[in-house]
C-alpha cells in the first residue's frame, strides 16, 4: 500500500511539474467551453438586415421598429429600392433582406391579409433557415399584437415551443459534448503517453524488473488521471452553470457516476493504445485519430447521427463518447433519471470491459 | 549462503520458430564479475530478461540467488538489481525524489531510505544537488547515480545492460571502479557491454553468437585459446561465424 501510495505521488509530480500537461488538463476545458459558448454559438446574433420599404406606411413602420429592437438584427438601412438590396447581398454585407409591398397597411386593414418577402442568404443554409426563423416569428408577434388591437375574432396563430430549450441555448448541446471531448482527451491522451514515456525512457523496464506489480504499474498510473479527470468534469460543470448560465436540471451524483465510467472507458483506451505505440508522438496521433476525431465527429454533438449514412451510424455505435454524450444530456439538460439511460450505461460497461480485457492481454503479452 | 549466484542448465526461449536463445549454460560465482558479449540480436538481452524474471524460458533451467526462473520471479526480482544504458531515472523528479521513489517502489522503510539516500549523496558528493531535477545533471552523474540508485535495496546480483553506452572513457574508467568497488563487496556484476575494452576487465567472459554460447573463460585464456593479443580479435573471430547477427 505504501508503495503504491509512493507511485501515485509520483505520478502527480510528474502532471505537476510539465507545464504543457498542465495546460491541456486545465486550460483546455476553459477554451472549448468559452469558445463554445460565445464564438461558434448557434445563435445568430446581430445579423445585418436591409429593409426595402415600398409600403412605407404605419403598419410598416411599426414592424421595422420591432424589428430593430430585436438583438438578434441590426437593421443597415432602409431603402426605397431593390437593385440596393441585390448590391447588399452581393457585397455580403448583409444576411437578409425584407420586403414591405406598396399598400402594406391597407392590405392589412381591409383585406385582412398582407404579404412581406423575406430574402435570407442561404449560402450558409443553417444561419439562412435560423433567420428565416427569427423573422417569422417577429411577424407572427406583431400579427398578434395587431388581432388584440383590432378585435377581429379568428386567426390562426401558431404556437412555438420548444421543449427542453426554450431558448434555443446552443449550450445545451455542447456542454455535454466538451465534456465527452475533454474527457477523452486527458484520459486517453494523458495516459498513453505517460506510460509510453516510461517505456521510451527506460524507466518501465526498471518498474518491471522491480518486486512492484506490473498490474499496480498500471493502477497507479491510471488514478491520478482519474481524479484530475473528475475535477475537469466539476469545472466543466461550474462553467456551464455559472458562466453560460445552463444549470443541471437532474441529478449531479449520476452525472458524476456516469463520467467516472466514460472516464474508465477511456482510461482503458488509452491503456491499449500505450501497449502497442512505442514513442510518445505515436500515442499522440492515435489518440489524436483515433480518439479525438471520432469523439468530434461521431458523438452527435457537432452533426445529428440521425442525417448519418447508416454504414457510418453503425460505426457511430462503436465510438463510446456517443452514449456518454446521450447520457449527459438526459441527465443534465432533460433532467431524467438513471432508469432512461440504463441502456447507454450498459453499453458504456462492456465496451469498458471488453477494452480492458484486450489491453491487459496486449500488456501481459509485451512483457513475456 | 550459495556459492553460485547464478546457475543456467540449457536454457532456451524460443519466439515463434525464431529461437533467440540456443539451449545455454553456464555459472556466475558470487562476487564475479561476469561479461555477456555478444553482437546485437545474438540473444544477451532475451537471456539477460530470463533472468530478470521478466519473461519465462521455453525450455531448461535457471536459478538466480537460489531461486528458480520459473515459480520464484518474486524473489528474484527483490533481490536483483537492474540498470540499462537509458539511466532509467525520472528526468523531471528532483535527486533525492528518485532515491526516495526507487526505495520506496523496493518497500524500504522511510528511515532505511533516509540513511540510505544520506550516505548516497555524501559518497557520490552531491550535497548541493539534492534538489535539482534529474535531467539538469551531466551524464556522467546521473550514471552514476542511476548505478547507486539500482543498489539502494542491497541487490546480491546487479544486472548491468550496456551501462557505458554513449560515455566519455574518463567516466567510463570511474564507472568501472565503482563496479570493482561494489564486486569486492560480494555483489556479484552480470554485464553486457560492446566495449572489448571493458570486457577486459571482467573476471570472465561469454560470448553468445546465434543464440549460443560460443566461449566462456577468463579473457585471458580466452585470448591464449585464439592466439591472439586483445578481446577485440577474440570476439570477431567468434561473431564472423554468425548467421543471423549483424556484426
Amino acid at each position: 500500500m505504501k508503495q503504491f501510495l509512493i507511485f501515485i505521488k509520483k505520478e502527480f509530480a510528474h502532471v505537476l511539474r510539465d507545464r504543457r500537461t498542465l495546460l491541456i488538463l486545465f486550460g483546455l476545458p476553459v477554451v472549448q467551453i468559452l469558445v463554445f459558448g460565445f464564438a461558434l454559438s448557434n445563435e445568430v446574433k446581430n445579423s445585418r438586415v436591409v429593409i426595402c420599404d415600398y409600403a412605407n406606411d404605419e403598419s410598416s413602420h411599426k414592424l421595422i421598429s420591432k424589428i430593430e429592437a430585436s438583438q438578434y438584427f441590426d437593421v443597415e438601412k432602409i431603402t426605397m429600392t431593390y437593385n440596393q438590396i441585390e448590391k447588399s447581398f452581393k457585397e455580403g454585407k448583409i444576411k437578409a433582406a425584407i420586403v414591405f409591398p406598396v399598400n402594406f397597411d391597407n392590405d392589412l386593414q381591409h383585406l385582412h391579409k398582407a404579404q412581406v418577402q423575406i430574402i435570407s442568404d442561404a449560402s450558409d443554409p443553417n444561419t439562412g433557415n435560423t433567420i428565416n426563423n427569427y423573422l417569422s416569428t417577429i411577424i407572427t408577434d406583431y400579427q398578434v399584437q395587431l388581432i388584440e388591437n383590432i378585435k377581429v375574432p379568428l386567426r390562426i396563430s401558431t404556437e412555438i415551443r420548444m421543449l427542453y430549450n426554450p431558448q434555443l441555448k446552443a449550450a445545451h448541446n455542447f456542454v455535454p459534448g466538451v465534456m465527452a471531448l475533454v474527457l477523452m482527451l486527458v484520459c486517453v491522451m494523458m495516459t498513453s503517453i505517460s506510460i509510453v514515456r516510461e517505456k521510451e525512457m527506460g524507466t518501465m523496464e526498471v518498474l518491471l524488473v522491480s518486486p512492484y506489480r506490473p498490474i499496480l504499474v498500471i493502477l497507479s498510473k491510471a488514478i491520478p488521471y482519474l481524479l484530475l479527470s473528475l475535477l475537469n468534469v466539476a469545472s466543466i460543470l461550474l462553467l456551464s452553470v455559472y458562466v453560460l448560465e445552463l444549470p443541471i436540471i437532474g441529478s449531479v451524483w449520476l452525472l458524476f457516476l456516469e463520467s467516472t465510467l466514460f472516464i474508465i472507458t477511456s482510461l482503458c483506451l488509452g491503456l491499449l493504445i500505450s501497449t502497442r505505440a512505442k514513442t510518445q508522438q505515436e500515442a499522440m496521433l492515435f489518440s489524436m485519430m483515433g480518439m479525438l476525431l471520432p469523439t468530434l465527429i461521431f458523438s452527435g454533438f457537432m452533426f445529428p447521427v440521425e442525417n448519418f449514412p447508416w454504414v457510418l451510424r453503425m460505426i457511430s455505435n462503436l465510438v463510446p463518447a456517443r452514449w456518454y454524450y446521450i447520457i449527459v444530456k438526459t441527465v443534465m439538460v432533460k433532467g431524467l433519471g438513471f432508469s432512461s439511460i440504463w441502456k447507454e450505461t450498459l453499453v458504456l460497461v462492456a465496451m469498458t470491459f471488453f477494452l480492458l480485457v484486450v489491453s491487459l492481454k496486449n500488456f501481459k503479452k509485451r512483457l513475456a | 549462503m550459495e556459492e553460485q549466484a547464478i546457475k543456467v542448465e540449457k536454457l532456451t526461449k524460443r519466439f515463434g520458430d525464431f529461437t533467440a536463445v540456443d539451449e545455454i549454460s553456464f555459472e556466475v560465482t558470487k562476487g564475479e564479475i561476469f561479461g555477456f558479449l555478444g553482437a546485437n540480436g545474438a540473444g544477451k538481452t532475451t537471456a539477460m530478461r530470463m533472468l530478470c524474471g521478466l519473461s519465462i524460458p521455453t525450455s531448461g533451467n535457471a536459478s538466480v540467488v537460489g531461486f528458480d526462473v520459473y515459480e520464484q520471479t518474486e524473489n528474484i526480482k527483490r533481490n536483483i538489481g537492474y540498470m540499462s544504458q537509458r539511466f532509467s531515472l525520472y528526468e523531471d523528479l528532483t535527486v533525492i525524489e528518485n532515491i526516495k521513489f526507487f526505495g520506496g517502489i523496493y518497500g524500504l522503510r522511510n528511515k532505511q531510505i533516509k540513511e540510505k539516500s544520506d550516505s548516497l549523496i555524501e559518497r557520490l558528493g552531491l550535497q548541493n544537488e539534492t534538489k535539482k531535477l534529474v535531467g539538469a545533471l551531466p551524464l556522467g552523474w546521473k550514471q552514476k547515480l542511476a548505478f547507486s540508485v539500482a543498489l539502494i535495496h542491497e541487490p546480491q546480483i546487479i544486472f548491468l545492460d550496456e551501462p557505458t553506452g554513449g560515455v566519455d572513457p574518463v567516466t567510463r574508467r570511474q564507472f568501472w571502479e565503482m563496479i570493482y568497488e561494489i564486486s569486492e563487496k560480494g555483489i556479484t556484476v552480470f554485464v553486457t557491454t560492446h566495449y572489448m575494452d571493458e570486457a577486459e576487465y571482467c573476471s570472465r567472459v561469454t560470448i553468445m553468437v546465434d543464440g549460443r554460447i560460443e566461449a566462456l573463460d577468463s579473457p585471458r585464456k580466452l585470448k591464449e585459446r585464439f592466439n591472439v593479443s586483445s578481446m577485440d580479435e577474440v570476439f570477431y573471430l567468434l561473431a564472423r561465424g554468425a548467421k543471423k547477427a549483424v556484426i
